[in-house]
């Protein structure tokens, strides 16, 4: 194998030599992706290590080793033994389950199949043996499986497509082109084999749109750029196959180095949560403290004296015995930091993600896909989300564009009502009648059309109408494709031309062919070619197109379509009153979001159009300044065209997208959409979907230099302050981390552009654009890059306190999948990249709200209940031996019986509060769905913060005064009804217990659960149940006899719960512990009742909500331009015209 | 349509109650109709249990002599710090009839029964009759599991060591001539400790079982020796001691010492005067303590306690005014139902 030019060139640090097999020389990345963190062997001490260091387990093992210490010891090692070994379990079966999925995801994409030169003939690889410097042969619709060097293909100029949809969302076909010198290798296996190329080029890196390097062949040094290189993620379109030599492998990738690094991502209520332990620890390690100075006390005020009956042990004085006490101490009530929050936490998580998964509303038939919560820990915070960042392309919209209206000689035809897309559009389309196009053996079947008086016109041989559909099949890019006869295949650099060509051939202008000199088109079944005379291409600035043909007739027309401004400059005064009403239409169709597009043409004199033809031809041979030359030839020639009218292209929405905007936008939830689209397209689906509007002012950010970009946005800034009260103003500094929220008055847009994004996103300007960003209602940031969507994510993340969420479907947005808080992905399309990085994924945009206002809203209320709850019960329990601490001399005594201490939060209160965080409602889906506006409260962190933690502490407090003191008083020298003993200790801790099982079920019976099924009900009265049948049988005579020193509490149900008095005890204590909140929660809600409480309220009145009123979107004409359809780029009227372009068969 | 529905793929969730949420559910709200009338109802209720609770504590009669004898003028004041076997007594009269079943108990303050080394210093399965425990008692028991010549201790631990062992005798004075009141010392434990919780060793004569252990260090004689009148009432068995091992749960507590049921004193204890005669052993002095006798009668609801009637009626009454305020709450402002 030899190593042909071994050329140093020292700027390039990365060097791949092609079909160099010895591949250990050197250090290459392999093609292999790995996302799993265990394997089998490294799985227990790892997971064991990584469970360790979370805080609480490292504590509870702690806890563990201090209860082995005999002289501290308050309670046997096996009441912190059994919970630890549970949660550890669990939590290591959830670990391995999650892993194990990962390892099946990358096996899946590892072991894909893609041909593989070697030795000189091709063989099907994995992915995952991919080599640097292997050569790869791909096919149409194939993805690519790493980043290559194009070197040949089978088209014509060794051109091939590619869709890079899944890197950038851009949707339209990219076109790379092979070199020349490798090109020229084409299919030949020998010459590929043969192939010594050395490419130095610049190490692995994330820049998608650059591309640096040389190719040595035969001691030639050939330039590199990003026009010859295919990157994983991109797909390959309409090329039969091409080859390709491996650069990048695996994670060397520039869609790996794009991704992002993944973060562990934490619910701000588990950072609260963390914050709440270590005040917790703080607040534990205090009472400890107060035991042991009241324990040092006590031992030299009473112990000393109390030496007869108790003698100190040998060599522990009070300094030491009080430092034990501090020890048992923290051993007793450790409980108020329990450990079964953390996998409850974690179970309540993962039911509410299945919840997700099982939801057949959220279920999309199409595609048979279902919603997925891919990571199961971050439920609560989907019902706290304050801002939506979403793509456009497959997420808002389907990329999918429909002919839609047209405008012919000022009469117009519409395909259909556009109506509410939420359900009812579907019926509408399905159930209407569509135009039937079977007379038209080669009309596309997919097509769909509702109006039939434009196929009537047709037929009836208008003139007007035939020549605008002759228009339309004449003047475009697209190239046909016809395998077999009557096959007709389309290949579009824009899904516009498309939608454009399809409608001209279902009405009888079918495009059937092209050769660089004619068109040949089937108008209403007879077939003309049309000689080609010139094509005048499309580019940004002349936002138009035109063709000349010479029909067999020999009469030469222009025809012209293009941006309605632009062309209506254009045009022949004759036309001025066609152009009116068509003003009008274009007027309801941009109000609508239409993608529009003016067609005209005009008659051309053969003497003049000679002598245009001459001065073409010298102008397109021209050295210098042809670009300049040919433009002022269209110039001269597009004038005084004759109007033919308009088409109407609908960018089509995902079915309820603007329903759905319009539902998150009432729950107070701001939606900015970060695209990769031009700005014209981008604004025309923020009008489609409703979220600019006509009334809004609009600020566009374009500018090219900081300083400008700064100036547009103070300028911006300065318009929206003076709206504001004189006195917001002052609130807001520079200094302050968090930008508050501002409220203007009236509506603002913002429309900013991704090269002005670069610089307002440095650190000199991002305050002010976030400022500005969030007074408008609503922002669009278009064409900006995948890193950039991940840095505006971070910048509201970083001084907003808000929960962000991301949506997208490529590729170009799993940066920001992953930056945000929430990443959600669209299920269903081709690629996977986005959802592989999201947590939750689904199949249709309009899903969100049901995430959102649904699962999200219910799963934080059902968290916060449940942490609430969960405080509760666990400081009422723990705090009644701080009360008891005052009574036993600082003895670490525990109230209650060592089983109760084991059993209480893994048995006896887990399962009912389990059932309370998992089937809680506050109230139904359709009232949800009817109140947005319940969903505030989760923005605003209401049910659970710190305030409410205080609160919950303060409640369990009093609970546990309760809980001590009443016994206490009642005790007091109370006997039996035999005047036998009952103030016995073991009395007391029975009493105390079955007291706090009580209030602790009651509380949360009667108080917490707003939603009780059957299941609640059974857990509940089934802890209540367990708890008297665990009783009984640890206090029984059979246990006993076995295991005498274990169950000491033999009898005292028996004897104590006989006594009336026990009873009334316990009777009265419950009702003292519940009847406060009742009160006051009654009260709350008569004086300050909540958003809750009304819906609540009126869900029991009127049961189901009555269905929201029909309202037909308002129909808005609009004096705003819409986009105009051109989604390509300019340079393929060179291309088509290009002998060579064509193939050669 | 109808086709695609019944080819469900298997991906499409399942759709039951449970997968999709709609559970039937009772959904109570705190509503007026209800709590109100609810508070009254339990205030009303309350009101009336702790008048019928506070009637009966109030019937119950109730003697109490402190004999610790801290007053110098106190007949058990020479008893007081003397370490010598040493006995006073002290009379009372009762001005109607105490009616019986009267109790016998003994009461002590300042004492720490709770205290959770000494709770926890016996051996449960010494006291359940094994005998490898005589010979090893558990270290719980430290420091009397052995004593100074290494010998297991019997019972062992701190709880046993500091029984209580004051005695008393209660005398009727009948014309001027001392009456002994029959005490009964039976079935003053409870039945389970006495039946199930503690065993002597199934050997006989008892006393062969405790062969190579010690007496705990404070007491006069072995466990075994505590009632040589009575094979039912010695050894672990005895009652005074099943008393005293089933441990206070706070430090101010009394124990049950003897009732009162025999002869002509079943009725109970006529009005007269009485003499209580007290055998002082137990040393309370050093830490503070107060010693009491107690003599009470009990009701259904136990013995004398005021605190459960007065709490039934200050709550009761709390939620009656409770109802009050929330009704007027309710009527006066009765919130807005517009959404």
């Amino acid at each position: 194998n030899l190593l042909i030019g071994k050329m140093k060139l020292p700027q390039f640090s990365f060097t791949v030599y092609a079909n160099y097999t010895d591949k250990n020389l050197f250090e290459y990345k392999k093609n292999a992706i790995k996302t799993s963190k265990y394997n089998l062997f490294s799985f227990l001490p790892l997971n064991l290590f990584e469970q360790f260091s979370r805080l609480a387990n490292a504590y509870f093992l702690f806890l563990l080793i201090l209860q082995l210490i005999p002289q501290i010891s308050a309670v046997p090692w096996f009441t912190t033994a059994v919970p630890l070994l549970i949660v550890l379990s669990v939590s290591g079966v959830k670990d391995a389950n999650d892993d194990i999925n990962r390892h099946k995801q990358d096996k899946q994409v590892n072991n894909r199949k893609v041909k593989v030169l070697i030795h000189g003939e091709l063989r099907e690889e994995r992915w995952m043996n991919i080599q640097v410097g292997d050569i790869i042969k791909l096919e149409s619709n194939q993805f690519v499986p790493a980043d290559l060097l194009l070197l040949s293909s089978s088209e014509p100029l060794n051109l091939i497509y590619v869709e890079t949809a899944e890197l950038d969302g851009e949707t339209n076909l990219k076109v790379k082109q092979a070199l020349t010198v490798t090109g020229e290798m084409g299919d030949n296996m020998d010459d590929l084999s043969a192939f010594r190329g050395e490419l130095r080029c610049e190490p692995p890196n994330n820049r998608l749109d650059k591309f640096k390097g040389t190719l040595t062949v035969d001691g030639q040094q050939h330039g590199v750029d990003n026009d010859k290189i295919l990157l994983r993620g991109c797909t390959v379109r309409n090329t039969e196959w091409c080859f390709g030599l491996v650069i990048f492998a695996g994670s060397d990738t520039k869609l790996m180095q794009n991704s992002g690094r993944t973060t562990f991502k934490r619910t701000r209520i588990d950072q609260l949560m963390n914050i709440l332990v270590l005040c917790i620890f703080g607040f534990l390690a205090t009472i400890c403290a107060i035991m042991t100075v009241g324990h040092a006390v006590w031992e030299v005020n009473e112990g000393s004296a109390f030496t007869a009956f108790l003698p100190r042990q040998s060599g522990v004085d009070i300094p030491l015995s009080s430092f034990y006490a501090f020890w048992s101490y923290v051993i007793v009530l450790n409980t108020v930091v329990p450990i079964s929050l953390y996998v409850s936490v974690e179970m309540i998580r993962l039911g509410n993600s299945f919840f997700i998964d099982w939801d057949r509303k959220m279920y999309y038939p199409k595609k048979d896909t279902p919603a997925q919560a891919r990571t199961t820990t971050l439920n609560e915070e989907l019902g706290q989300i304050k801002y939506i960042f979403s793509d456009k392309t497959g997420t808002l919209t389907q990329n999918i564009m429909t002919f839609n209206k047209c405008s012919i000689n000022g009469r117009n035809y519409v395909s259909g009502e556009l109506c509410d897309f939420s359900g009812q559009r579907i019926e509408i389309t399905e159930n209407t009648e569509r135009v039937d196009f079977s007379w038209n053996q080669l009309a596309d079947p997919k097509f769909v059309f509702h109006d039939y008086s434009l196929l009537k016109t047709m037929k009836e041989g208008n003139l007007e109408a035939q020549a605008f559909f002759r228009l339309l099949a004449l003047c475009h890019t697209v190239m046909p494709e016809e395998n077999l006869p009557g096959e007709l295949n389309y290949q579009a650099q824009s899904p516009d031309e498309d939608a454009l060509v399809t409608a001209a051939r279902n009405f009888g202008f079918v495009f059937r062919s092209r050769t660089p000199e004619s068109i040949t088109v089937m108008e209403m079944g007879r077939k003309v070619t049309y000689e080609l005379l010139a094509v005048l291409d499309f580019n940004n600035v002349r936002k138009r197109m035109s063709v000349i043909v010479r029909d067999p007739e020999g009469r030469m027309t222009l025809y012209c379509k293009g941006a309605d401004t632009i062309i209506y400059e254009r045009l022949h005064p004759s036309c001025s009153k066609l152009k009116d009403i068509t003003t009008t239409h274009l007027n309801e169709y941009a109000g609508d979001g239409l993608r529009t597009l003016a067609l005209a043409y005009k008659d051309l004199e053969k003497s003049y159009m000679e002598r245009w033809l001459e001065r073409h031809h010298e102008a397109s041979t021209a050295i210098e300044g042809r670009e300049d030359k040919l433009d002022v030839l269209y110039e001269d020639i597009e004038t005084d065209l004759m109007l033919l009218g308009a088409t109407a292209v609908e960018d089509k929405l995902q079915d309820g997208v603007p329903h759905t905007i319009e539902q998150l936008a009432k729950a107070d939830i701001k939606i900015w959409v970060l695209t990769g689209d031009k700005q014209e397209t981008a604004e025309n689906i923020g009008y489609s979907c409703n979220m600019l509007r006509e009334e809004m002012e609009i600020f566009v950010v374009t500018a090219n230099t900081a300083n400008e970009v700064k100036e547009e946005l103070q300028v911006a800034e300065e318009r929206l302050l003076a709206t504001m009260k004189a006195n917001a103003k002052e609130l807001y500094q520079h200094k302050t981390q968090t930008v508050p929220d501002e409220t203007v008055n009236g509506e603002y847009g913002l429309i900013i552009n991704g090269h002005s994004l670069a610089y307002a996103l440095q650190e000199d300007l991002e305050l002010e654009l976030l400022r500005t960003a969030c007074m408008c209602k609503t922002v669009i940031c278009c064409r900006v890059t995948p890193l950039q969507k991940a840095m505006v994510v971070e910048l509201v993340k970083k001084y907003k306190q808000a929960i962000t969420l991301a949506i997208g479907d490529g590729a170009n947005d799993v940066s920001m999948i992953k930056a945000a808080h929430i990443g959600v992905g669209i299920s269903g399309q081709e690629g996977m990249q986005a959802v592989l990085s999201s947590d939750f994924s689904f199949a249709q945009f309009r899903y969100l709200q049901r995430l959102l206002l649904v699962h999200g809203r219910w799963s934080y209320i059902r968290m916060c209940k449940f942490l609430q709850y969960f405080f509760y019960k666990n400081f009422s329990y723990t705090l009644v031996h701080f009360w008891y601490g005052f009574f036993c001399g600082f003895s670490a005594q525990t109230v209650y019986d060592d089983w109760f201490i084991t059993m209480y939060n893994m048995v006896y209160t887990a399962t009912s509060v389990l059932a309370l965080g998992l089937f809680d409602q506050d109230v139904n889906d359709r009232w949800s769905f009817r109140y947005p506006q319940l969903y505030s409260p989760g923005q605003l962190n209401t049910f659970f913060s710190k305030k409410t933690f205080v609160r919950c502490v303060m409640v369990s407090t009093y609970t546990s005064l309760v809980l001590f003191f009443i016994p206490w008083a009642a005790m007091q020298d109370s006997v039996r009804g035999d005047g036998k003993d009952v103030a016995d200790y073991q009395s007391f801790a029975l009493s105390t217990q079955t007291s706090l099982m009580i209030v602790v079920s009651a509380q949360q019976m009667f108080l917490d659960t707003f939603y009780w099924t059957a299941i609640n009900q059974f857990f509940l009265w089934g802890s209540i149940a367990a708890y008297l049948a665990i009783t009984f049988t640890f206090f029984s005579n059979g246990l006993f006899f076995v295991f005498t020193s274990s169950f000491p509490f033999i009898g005292t149900a028996r004897n104590s719960l006989k006594q009336p008095n026990v009873w009334l005890t316990m009777f009265l204590t419950c009702l003292l512990c519940v009847l406060p909140t009742v009160a006051f929660r009654f009260l709350h809600m008569q004086l300050r009742p909540t958003i809750t409480d009304k819906v609540r309220y009126k869900a029991r009145e009127e049961g189901q909500p009555a269905p929201a009123p029909y309202r037909p979107p308002p129909r808005r004409v609009s004096t705003r331009r819409s986009s105009y359809a051109f989604s390509h780029s300019q340079g393929y009227g060179d291309l088509v015209t290009s002998r060579k372009f064509l193939r050669l068969k | 349509m109808v086709k695609e529905e019944q080819e469900e793929s298997s991906n499409r969730p399942d759709n039951t109650a449970f997968t999709q949420q709609r559970l039937p559910a009772w959904q109570p709200i705190l509503s007026a109709s209800i709590v109100i009338p609810m508070f009254l109802l339990i205030g009303a209720a309350f009101i009336g249990v702790g008048v019928a609770l506070f009637i009966t504590s109030r019937d119950i009669q109730l003697q109490e002599l402190d004999y610790t004898g801290d007053d110098s003028e106190h007949p058990c004041f020479k008893c007081r710090t003397n370490t010598e076997k040493c006995t006073c007594s002290m009379t009372f009269s009762i001005p109607t009839l105490f009616k019986g079943p009267v109790f016998f108990y003994y009461g002590l303050t300042n004492y720490f029964q709770n205290q959770r080394k000494y709770g926890a210093s016996k051996d449960d399965n010494q006291l359940y009759g094994d005998l490898n425990y005589f010979t090893s008692p558990s270290t719980d028991c430290d420091p009397y599991t052995r004593d100074s010549k290494n010998m297991p201790i019997v019972p062992c631990g701190a709880l046993a060591n500091s029984m209580f062992n004051d005695t008393f005798t209660l005398s009727h004075t009948v014309n001027g001539v001392q009456k002994i009141v029959p005490l009964d010392g039976k079935g003053i434990a409870w039945w389970t400790d006495y039946n199930i919780k503690y065993r002597n060793p199934s050997i006989t004569p008892l006393i062969n079982a405790f062969n190579g252990t010690k007496k705990p260090t404070n007491w006069p004689k072995p466990i075994y020796e505590l009632d040589t009148t009575d094979v039912y009432n010695n050894g672990f068995i005895n009652q005074d001691f099943l008393v005293w091992m089933r441990r206070a749960a706070l430090p101010d507590f009394r124990k049950l010492y003897r009732r009162i049921t025999h002869d002509d004193y079943a009725a109970g204890l006529p009005a007269g005067n009485y003499t209580l005669t007290i055998a002082y052993n137990y040393p309370v002095h050093s830490f503070n303590g107060k010693k009491k006798v107690v003599l009470s009668n009990v009701s259904w609801m136990g013995g004398k306690n005021d605190f459960l009637g007065i709490a039934y009626i200050v709550v009761g009454s709390m939620c009656v005014v409770m109802s009050v305020v929330m009704l007027i709450v309710y009527a006066r402002f009765k919130f807005a139902e517009d959404v």
